[in-house]
Parts: structure tokens; sequence; C-alpha cells
């Protein structure tokens, strides 16, 4: 492998900079970064099984409980009613799918782009994607009237030859959100492989086996590593594309329909970049939790990545704000009767304080606080800030479903939506990924050891006549 | 545009409202309901907009009170429109065109749920079914046999009596003969006190549905979505001076 030293942007270091506060530029062996990952899955305090136990209480009571008592009771104890059809099941579906388009960007894109910043946090981000879309297929499964019956939707062969009806956007939203769901697992998996087969050389008993299991046999010669790295390098590629569809998808159940508001033909980028509004906002927060709570994670967690995150996030934010106005003003200008009577209802309406906390929350927020270098590195100051946003996205999806829906073309039949049973299932949703992210966070290695080290291997430290320069080789 | 083409096939079953002659008394709803099996969903759900009819009386006024000015009633009911929007949304099938009696249907068995048909329809004339609702004693005694009584989870709406059609029409063929106009009224049209609900076939030139149409007070209803309804309002305010 040929090493050829370039120098990056903005690579000179400034007179008193420590070089050592740059994971890539801080580099430790490869056996003792494992045994730092493999330390942090074995390390769990007390208090890691209070929140555990108690999450999943609430996940038996809110989750499946609830569940269980709506299906028995049909959706009359949730909030739907006519004309808001849709409500807080579709609410959280939206807002999950969102949160899962995170893991695919960061990784994926970020990859394929060579931004090194993304090295010790791929894979905390791929498991968001997969985590949060079990959520979000939860929740659509939750919001149909004969959940028993869903399989209706599948196109399997069957007796009566009924196929499900391809014109519909909700049979595309069930196969794109299908594929996604399975890209999404494989690309986790590929990437995981290495560090699966590290964690089984290093572990006894039950998790010996488990490893095994998973790591199919990868020793690390060198034909694997080219398969594995063609096969990722592809996977980066293609899911890429899917990411974009999916949410697309999810914002053509809408954006096709005939209802003053839903019909535009700008919600499907918009919706993407929602998606990635929330999602990126979302890894930030995880990325702060599991540095807290997590032993060893300051090493591989530093305050140049939540830097980047930062930046991101300020982007994304604009991006936002854009496709916003884009979509406002033309709603506005258009002048349709029905579109003029929402616009007014969402502002004027008696969810008005929702419309103005959604512009304060994705747009104020960020653009007044994300600017700074300092509230960027404070994980604290960061955590608060993704919260505020994604509560902002959510209610961003609050106000396109059921407060869009309570106005229509007959005005007669307007009726403003009120969450029943959705609310503990929104609690029981929310409380069951943070669970199932806990229990993986001990069972699957964090931190791509691989990946991290192969940065640190590539990145340098060159005198440039009396300048210090940041190097970065390009191995591929 | 197999909807459009499909408009000049030989049954095309229709419907004009007379809003002059429409007083609101609620005589249409409460038949239909009885002709249908349409669940009495008790007060506090009907107050939440979950109340179950087919057909409603939707009663609109101009200004504050006490200076009322009342507009005319208007019936609304599944329009059975020729283009629908409901048809092509419904991911498993179960809102489909009847190509037989250019209607809309809905096919209880097969719906799941999804109520998108709702969402998408621009007269938010369909019904779905939030829970398994009561039918007690007495009640349970006065269902229709020839309708079906729907479950909770599922979407339902107005079939322009569609039992009573193929009964007519069964009974017909079985004679050898066409369908008279007239012969055919769904519960809402024969109940009506005034006669504003007039059903027939638009297929039929002479039938008075067909004359009905061609009055200079027709209009349809949300007619610039190009939904093609069946059903045709003779607007009213003018004739009879009901408001004056």
């Amino acid at each position: 492998m040929v090493a050829t030293a370039k120098p990056l942007e903005h690579t000179l270091l400034e007179e008193h900079e420590d070089p050592r506060q740059h994971l890539m530029l801080d580099p430790k062996p490869r056996g003792e970064m494992n045994a730092m990952v493999m330390d942090s899955m074995h390390t769990t305090s007390w208090k890691f099984w209070v929140v555990a136990i108690l999450l999943g209480l609430v996940v038996l009571l809110c989750l499946f409980g609830a569940w269980g008592y709506l299906i028995a009771e049909g959706l009359g104890v949730a909030g739907v009613n006519r004309p808001s059809y849709w409500g807080i099941f579709l609410v959280n579906t939206v807002f999950w799918i969102g949160i899962s388009h995170a893991g695919t960007f960061v990784s994926a894109l970020l990859r394929v782009f060579k931004a090194e910043f993304r090295r010790p946090f791929t894979r905390a981000a791929e498991l968001m994607t997969t985590f949060g879309l079990i959520q979000a297929g939860l929740s659509i499964f939750m919001h149909m009237g004969r959940v028993w019956l869903s399989y209706w939707l599948m196109p399997y062969p069957n007796e009566r030859s009924l196929w499900p009806n391809f014109h519909s956007p909700l049979s595309w939203d069930f196969l794109a959100i299908n594929t996604y769901l399975l890209a999404s697992t494989m690309y986790l998996f590929l990437p995981l492989i290495p560090d699966l087969a590290m964690a089984r050389d290093r572990s006894k008993g039950w998790r010996k086996v488990f490893y095994r299991l998973l790591a199919l046999g990868f020793r690390g010669t060198e034909g694997e590593w080219t398969h594995l790295r063609t096969a990722m390098n592809i996977f980066a590629f293609a899911i890429i594309p899917v990411m974009f569809s999916v949410h697309t998808i999810v914002s053509w159940d809408f954006a096709a329909a005939t209802r003053p508001g839903w019909s535009s033909t700008i919600f499907g980028p918009y919706f993407v970049v929602g998606a990635l509004q929330s999602g990126i906002a979302a890894v930030a927060m995880v990325l702060v939790v599991i540095r807290a709570t997590m032993k060893n994670m300051k090493y591989f967690l530093r305050p140049e990545h939540f830097d980047a995150m930062g930046k991101l996030m300020l982007i994304v934010s604009m991006t936002w704000s854009y496709f916003f106005f884009n979509d406002y003003m033309v709603q506005w200008y258009g002048g349709d009767k029905f579109t003029q009577m929402l616009l007014e209802f969402h502002e004027k309406g008696p969810m008005g304080w929702m419309w103005f906390a959604m512009l304060i929350c994705n747009v104020a927020v960020p653009f007044l606080t994300l600017w700074n270098k300092k509230i960027r590195r404070t994980p604290g100051l960061l955590f608060t800030i993704g919260l505020i946003i994604n509560i902002g996205m959510w209610f961003e999806r609050y106000i396109i479903i059921p407060i869009s829906l309570t106005i229509n073309r007959m005005p007669f039949t307007w009726k403003l939506y009120k969450p029943g049973i959705e609310i503990l299932l929104s609690i029981g949703t929310l409380s069951f990924f943070i669970l199932i992210y806990m229990i993986a966070s001990r069972l699957i290695p964090l931190v791509p050891v691989w990946e991290v080290q192969e940065g640190q291997m590539a990145h340098g430290l060159r005198k440039v006549g009396k300048a210090v320069v940041k190097t970065v080789s390009d191995l591929e | 545009m197999g909807n459009l083409l499909a408009e000049t096939s030989n049954h095309k079953w229709g419907m004009v409202i007379d809003q002059d002659l429409c007083t609101g008394c609620q005589a249409c709803v409460t038949a239909c309901a009885m002709e249908n099996n349409i669940s009495f969903v008790g007060e506090v759900d009907a107050g939440y907009g979950r109340s179950m009819h087919w057909i409603r009386i939707e009663r609109f006024w101009d200004g504050e009170f006490p200076d009322v000015k009342a507009t005319t009633f208007q019936p609304v009911l599944c329009q059975q429109c020729g283009h629908a929007p409901c048809e092509p949304v419904c991911p498993v099938y179960a809102s489909v065109h009847s190509q037989a009696e250019q209607t809309n249907l809905q096919v209880y068995n097969r719906c799941v749920g999804t109520r998108y048909c709702a969402n998408n329809c621009p007269y938010q004339v369909r019904a779905f079914n939030w829970r398994d609702f009561p039918r007690p004693e007495p009640l349970s005694n006065q269902l229709h046999p020839d309708v079906t009584v729907r479950r909770r989870g599922v979407m339902e709406k107005c079939t322009f009596c569609l039992q009573r059609i193929l009964k007519a029409e069964d009974a017909a063929n079985a004679e050898s003969r066409q369908l008279t106009d007239g012969e055919v009224v769904t519960a809402c049209s024969q109940v009506c006190p005034t006669g504003a609900i007039i059903f027939g076939r638009l297929d039929d030139p002479e039938s008075l549905v067909s004359h009905l149409v061609r009055d200079g007070r027709a209009v349809q209803l949300l007619e610039e979505l190009g939904t093609l309804p069946s059903v045709t309002y003779l607007k009213g305010g003018s004739s009879y001076g009901r408001n004056g």
C-alpha cells in the first residue's frame, strides 16, 4: 500500500495546540484499544441495571400492555377521529424513520466522502438506524385498525389471487421501509464482523459462543479483508439512494393525497432534510450519553467529534429552514382557499403555540447557539440543543399530520385531534429504543476499533519549514 | 383513464338532492342507519367526531347569534365518484370500483384499517369502526339480514343501498324485463318526506334523475377536484325562498 502524504485544509497546527487532543493523532496500540472496548462492554454499574429494569417495566406496561389493550378495544381508545384519521402513531413513524436516517447519513455518506471525524462513532449511528426503524415499524402496526391482518400488505401468492395495490403510496412505503431495514441491518453487520471476531478472541463462556456465531469465522486474512472492504464499499454507496428514497416515499404518503397543505411537490427533499435534522441531533445526544456513562469512551469520543456534529446540525438546520420557507412560501402564495385557512389555523389556531415552538426549536435555537465553538464542544449543551431540535422536529410532524388533517374541504367536519392512548405508546416506543440500545451497548463493540486504528495509522504530523502540518495518507 | 371510459357503461346509478326541498329533518340519516346496520356510537364518541353516519345533514349559518341567517341544508353522502381519490390509495384493494353499478365499493373483509381512504376523501364521508359498539338486545333484532355487520378496525361508507339495487335487478332479470325508473329507491330517498332525494339511473336519459341533472340549478360538490361525483345537488336558496 503506497502512502502519499498530502496536506489537508486547515491542517496547520496552531502555536500552542496539542496534537494529542485529536483522536487520530493520539494513537494507542491495537491491543490496548481492543482491551478498552472490551472493558467498556463488560463494565456495568448498578445504575445500568436499575435503569434497564425500569425501562423494561415501562416497555412492558406502556408498549405491550397498552398495545394489547388497543388491539382488544379498537382504535377508539386512541385519539384519532374524523377528520384526523391519522394521529400520533404516524407522527412517531415519521419521527423514528427520521432518527434512523442519521445512522446511514453519518456512517455511509461520511464514509464515502472520507470525513475522518466519523471513525469512532459510525457503529453508534448505525445501531440507531436499525433500532429506530424497529420503532417506526411498531408504530405503523399500532396505527392499523386490524393489525392481525397486516400480512395482507405483503405480496405473497395466495389462493384468492389477491395482491396488494401497488398504486397506493402505503404499499410503496411498506416495501421501502422493509428494504431499508434489511439493507441497514446488513450495513450494520458488515463493518461489525472484524470487531465481533476481536471480541470472540477475547471472551469466554456464552459470550464466546455468541460472538463466534456472529463473526462467521472471520480470521482477518488478506483475502477476507479484501472481500469485506469490497462489500462495505458497495453497501456504503448503495444504501445512500435507499436512504433518500425511504423518506421521500414516506413524504409521498402525504404529498400524493388530495389535501390542502399536503399536496406539495417539495415534500420529498423537505422530509429527507427533516429526517437528517432530527437524526443527526439524536446521534449527538447518544454520543454524549455514551461518553458520559460508558467506560473508556472519553478516549474515543472527544470534543472535536461534538464540534463536528454541531457543525453538521447547524448546516442541516439551515437547510431545513430553507425548505420550510420554500414550502410555506409557495403554499401561501398559491392562495387556495382551504390552504389559506390551514396556514391560518397553524398559526392562530388552538395549537398555534406548537407552530411557533417548532420554529424556535428548529431554527432559532440552532442558529443562535451552534455557531459558537465553545457551545459545540460542550457535551451537555450539545445534548440539550439536540433534545430541543428533536422536540421541534416531533412538533413539525405533529403539525403536518393531525393538525393539518383538522382542516379539510368540508368545514362541517372540522374537529381538533386530542391524543389518547397514543401518549403511553409513544413513551413505550421511546423506552424500547433506549432499552435495546442499552442492551446492545453491552453486547456489541460500540466503537469500530479497526476503523479507528486505520485512521490513526493514516494520520501523522510533518514539518514543513517550521510549521507542523497534520497529514493523512490516502489509503484507497 | 379507465374510469372515464367506464362512465358510458350500462348501469350508472346516480342521485339528485334538491336543497330547496330539504328541511334538514334527518329522516334520511335514521333510515340509512336502520337499513345498513350502522352502529350507534354513543354521545361521547359522537361528540368527538366519531359518529358513523353514512349520510349527514350539513347545516351552516351566516353571522353571529341572534342575527343568524341560516343557509340551506346540505345532505352529504358518498358521492360515488367516477374518479375516486379513495380507491388508488388503499394498499390492499379494499376500496374498489364496481364496474357493474358504477359505484365505489368498500370490501369490509379485506380492509385492514389504514384509514388512508378516509384521509384522501375530499367529502369526508367515510366512517371508521373505532370500536365494537354494543348492540343490546332489542337493537340486535333489527339487523338487516342482507347487509354485513362490520367489526372494529374496518372502514365503511354509503353503498347506494347496493342490496336494494341487486334485489331489484334480480327481480327484473327473473321476469326478463328492464328495470323501470323508480323501481330502486335507496333508504334515504324512500323516507325523505319532501322528496328532496331522488335516485335513479343516469345512463337512462329519460329517468327523473337524468332530467334533474340537466336542471340549471345542478351543481356538484367540489367539482373542481375532478372526482366525477354521481351525486348532483340542486342548489337552494332561490326557488322557494325558504330562507327569505
